[in-house]
């Protein structure tokens, strides 16, 4: 990616996220729900028709929607996203505390992934139809078909409730109450990622410089894990740097199940509470961060990929 | 060349479409599968009541049976997947067309309004749009289609742009077809089947992500049979009554196992070039 294309990406990446601020204002803004009144109701205060018309004046919730939106995104630009009214503390301090947990979540569940995924895949690429990949395929098949939410249920039956060998709830401190999430999210993960590594392997594997390398003798071994295997790792870079994004979203229903502490968790439960200012502020949270990592991965790509240094 | 029938040519397929058929019947004939229990109506005094021969999958917290419970989520789950995928089936193909077609400013605006919605990862977007809307499966249906069509608007897109240079369209052109008719006579048949195939292996995909919206209690509504929110119910009885869990999950399983299995054999056989 050279400077003008960078600089042409960068400013793609403003008017998506000029439209994702719209997006996320105005999906507030029009849902049927009042926030002042939710506000009062939320502290135990059951509010006359008058305190509320006032609250709003106030707050500035009649002002036209132009003028409410330039109002919120000024303050978002400066850092405040407001003050979640259910848990009655700054938005930004709520997302900040829960961002590393789920991060946390979300390296452990990709290194778990790997883990299984990387030699199922190759295995099943070198061995292909033959009954190894027949099995692998099959297995990953049901990987993809099978909801998390369900095996995350069911590993709290087995574990949890049957085995007694971790405890049901999580509070996101120890590795313990890290495990059975990291291992739900990584199960339907695998799968998929099983079948990319296959694919990557076996497009490398038919490449015309195997071939060559066959022919003047080198040992199979030396050519999977000499050139196939780094080879085919590059699109899973792109993969992974996509997942992490998305599962920073993504996990909230596995947080939900285990109570894990983590961000998605925070916004199903804002959400429920139609807490406004923490629901805009998480969706805009996410999505910045989803494109800075997608930028990130593009960029690493340059460095990575040799062809792409020579083309520069 | 000895001809082959179908059944014959197509095994997979077949086994699947009959399964997928008979799950779908089981659906409409809910009524006579469940043997005339009301999966609605429950007895408080069967309440929690383990598997057994009157009562095959056990009983719910309201005494309600589980199996006559199963059986119908079947409507809700296949007719709300059915309806989403159609949905953005139908919106993604026309805005891709379109983009591809016109190109200049109507593509631009529809390509970045399709880069939004993929900005947002998974589920966040939808969940917010399904919780702030209310929940409801219509709202469910509406969340995940708002984040889902631009897959198919970039495809039908990119097959559009592929033939839209070509000779053919550019003769038909010449010869004076109205823009109306150009879309339809060669820009649709262009990118159906490839999109027909899409739309076919993510009938699973989509049936987990309205089950998971409705497992957080923002799609069917109690008490609505529907396997998501059947799942959420059982979770808080995981210690008393396990089956409440395991068979709406289990259902859930198998659907999506026969409907990506028919996907994939589907595309197999429409596009032999991807295997």
């Amino acid at each position: 990616m050279g400077r003008k294309q960078l600089g042409s990406r960068l400013l793609q990446m403003v008017i998506v996220l000029i439209g994702i601020s719209i997006l996320t204002f105005l999906l507030t803004y029009l849902s049927p729900g009042d926030p002042v009144r939710n506000m009062y109701t939320s502290a135990g205060i059951m509010p006359t028709e008058e305190l509320i018309q006032q609250t709003r004046d106030e707050m500035g919730f009649n002002d036209p929607f132009l003028t409410q939106y330039f109002r919120w995104i000024g303050n978002c630009l400066r850092g405040d996203f407001g003050k979640s009214y259910s848990l009655n503390k700054p938005v930004v301090q709520l997302l900040a505390a829960r961002l590393w947990p789920t991060l946390k979540l979300t390296l452990l569940s990709m290194v778990l992934m790997l883990i299984v995924a990387v030699p199922l895949g190759v295995l099943s690429a070198v061995y292909k139809n033959k009954p190894i990949d027949y099995i692998v395929r099959a297995v990953t098949f049901f990987g993809v078909s099978i909801p998390n939410f369900w095996v995350g249920l069911l590993l709290i039956l087995l574990f949890c409730v049957r085995l007694r060998l971790l405890p049901v709830v999580s509070s996101g401190g120890t590795f313990k109450d890290l495990l059975l999430p990291a291992v739900t999210l990584a199960i339907a993960m695998s799968a998929k990622y099983t079948r990319q590594v296959r694919t990557a392997v076996l497009e490398e594997l038919s490449s015309d410089y195997v071939i060559g390398a066959r022919a003047r003798g080198v040992r199979e071994r030396k050519i999977l894990w000499g050139n196939v295997f780094p080879n085919s790792l590059l699109p899973l870079i792109t993969m992974l740097g996509l997942s992490i994004g998305s599962l920073l979203g993504g996990t909230s229903v596995v947080e939900v199940i285990f109570s894990y502490p983590g961000l998605g968790n925070l916004a199903v439960n804002a959400i429920m509470s139609a807490d406004y200012f923490l629901v805009q502020g998480y969706v805009l949270w996410v999505a910045v961060i989803y494109m800075v990592i997608n930028l990130l991965v593009d960029i690493s790509y340059n460095y990575i990929d040799p062809r792409m240094r020579l083309r520069r | 060349m000895e001809k082959k029938s179908f059944i014959r040519k197509y095994p997979g397929f077949c086994i699947f479409a009959i399964l997928g058929f008979l799950i779908i019947l089981a659906a409409v004939f809910a009524p006579v599968l469940a043997g005339g229990v009301d999966p609605t109506e429950g007895n408080l005094t069967d309440a929690i009541m383990a598997p057994s021969a009157e009562h095959p999958f056990g009983t719910d917290k309201m005494g309600r049976d589980i199996c006559a419970r199963v059986i119908y989520g079947a409507r809700a789950s296949l007719s709300s997947t059915f309806i989403l995928v159609a949905v953005i089936f139908v919106i993604g193909t026309f805005l891709g067309i379109l983009s591809g077609y016109f190109g200049g400013w109507v593509d631009a605006v529809i390509m970045r309004v399709a880069d939004m919605m993929i900005a947002f990862p998974g589920l966040v977007l939808a969940i917010a749009v399904a919780g702030l809307l209310g929940a409801s499966t219509k709202n469910a249906i509406i969340a995940i289609a708002v984040v889902s069509w631009p897959k198919y608007a970039r495809l039908a897109r990119s097959l559009v742009m592929k033939i839209r240079h070509t000779d053919f369209v550019a003769a038909a052109q010449v010869t004076g077809s109205k823009t109306g008719y150009m879309l339809r006579k060669y820009m649709l048949p262009n990118t159906i089947t490839t999109l027909v195939i899409t739309a076919a292996t993510d009938i699973g995909s989509m049936m987990m992500e309205l089950a998971a919206l409705s497992f957080l209690g923002f799609g069917a509504q109690p008490p609505t049979p529907e396997w998501g929110s059947m799942l959420n119910e059982g979770r808080n009885f995981m210690q008393s009554a396990p089956w409440m869990m395991i068979y709406p999950g289990l259902a859930i399983f198998i659907t999506v196992v026969v409907f990506n299995m028919l996907g994939d054999n589907l595309r197999d056989i429409l596009d032999p070039k991807s295997e």
